[in-house]
């Protein structure tokens, strides 16, 4: 009897344990493929190069002082008074 | 804000190659890869027109929905950029892309095909706003400066724009509607004056 119960858990163990194989294991994406998430723009940044006036942190005051960069360095007809704006 | 966009403006450019210089030495951009360049057509005939052209930052970015280890990714402000920790270097982006932005360095003649480099829109990349290590791998991170890419803004005829897609538009638009177009616009005969009438 106890040969008997022996015999049927090893043919058990045998079936069971080659199917372990056929299982998924998760595929989770490890830390060096996973894309990092990047700082926005106007948030703190490390340079000595900041624009002039240009105080990092402020949303609203970086969008400002890109937009006056640009009239200002891009925008020759608004530097001679007599041309059209 | 709307989103960062080039335009340049090929009634300006001079074909200087200013704009590439400057993207060249801003982000110590290595041999062989030119992240901007100029290109003329009909060149050396009268009329000849250039354009400088760089990544577009495309709304429907084709070469972010090629890649296959999906290295890139749009910040708020629209403007395409990548991981090149994700990138395989693979050169699909090349392909996909209409206007020839993906780069890629080499080491030598037969070298391998390194990771992709492109335009940031002196956006940087995922590293730290500043960093060494993204100044290493994208270049300076001018936006986060207050700055804009330091080929529209060292472009002497102002011909290359960036900047809020809103705003370099409604520059353009009035610098167009200012010089007109066709025989009105800059050119001999603005400078010389026209004909006042054929010569008896």
């Amino acid at each position: 009897m106890m040969a008997r119960t022996t015999l049927a858990m090893l043919v058990a163990g045998a079936v069971v344990v080659p199917l372990a194989g056929c299982g998924e294991r998760p595929q989770v994406a490890g830390q060096a493929s996973t894309k990092k998430s990047d700082n926005k723009a106007w948030e703190a940044v490390q340079s000595a190069h900041l624009s002039d006036g240009y105080k990092a942190g402020d949303k609203t005051a970086w969008e400002a002082h890109l937009k006056a960069r640009t009239e200002r360095g891009q925008n020759e007809y608004t530097r001679t008074p007599s041309a059209p704006k | 804000m709307a989103r960062m966009k080039f335009i340049c403006d090929a009634e300006r450019c001079i074909e200087c190659n200013g704009c590439v210089t400057a993207c060249k030495a801003e982000h110590d951009v290595p041999w062989g890869v030119n992240r901007r360049r100029v290109v003329t057509l009909n060149d050396g005939v009268p009329g000849e027109k250039s354009i400088s052209v760089a990544c577009m930052h495309c709304s429907d970015a084709p070469c972010m929905a090629v890649c296959p280890v999906d290295c890139f990714y749009r910040t708020d402000e629209g403007v395409v950029l990548h991981d090149k920790d994700i990138c395989i270097g693979c050169g699909y982006c090349s392909y996909a892309c209409p206007f020839g932005a993906p780069q890629f360095p080499t080491n030598g003649a037969f070298g391998l095909r390194g990771k992709m480099d492109k335009c940031t829109f002196c956006a940087g990349g995922p590293e730290a706003n500043g960093s060494q290590a993204e100044f290493d791998k994208y270049g300076r991170n001018r936006l986060a400066e207050g700055k804009l890419p330091a080929c529209a803004e060292m472009c002497s005829t102002k011909a290359l724009l960036g900047g809020d897609g809103d705003v370099v538009a409604d520059i353009f638009r009035n610098r167009v509607l200012t010089r007109g177009k066709g025989s009105e616009v800059w050119g001999w005969g603005t400078a010389y004056g026209k004909p006042t009438g054929a010569k008896s």
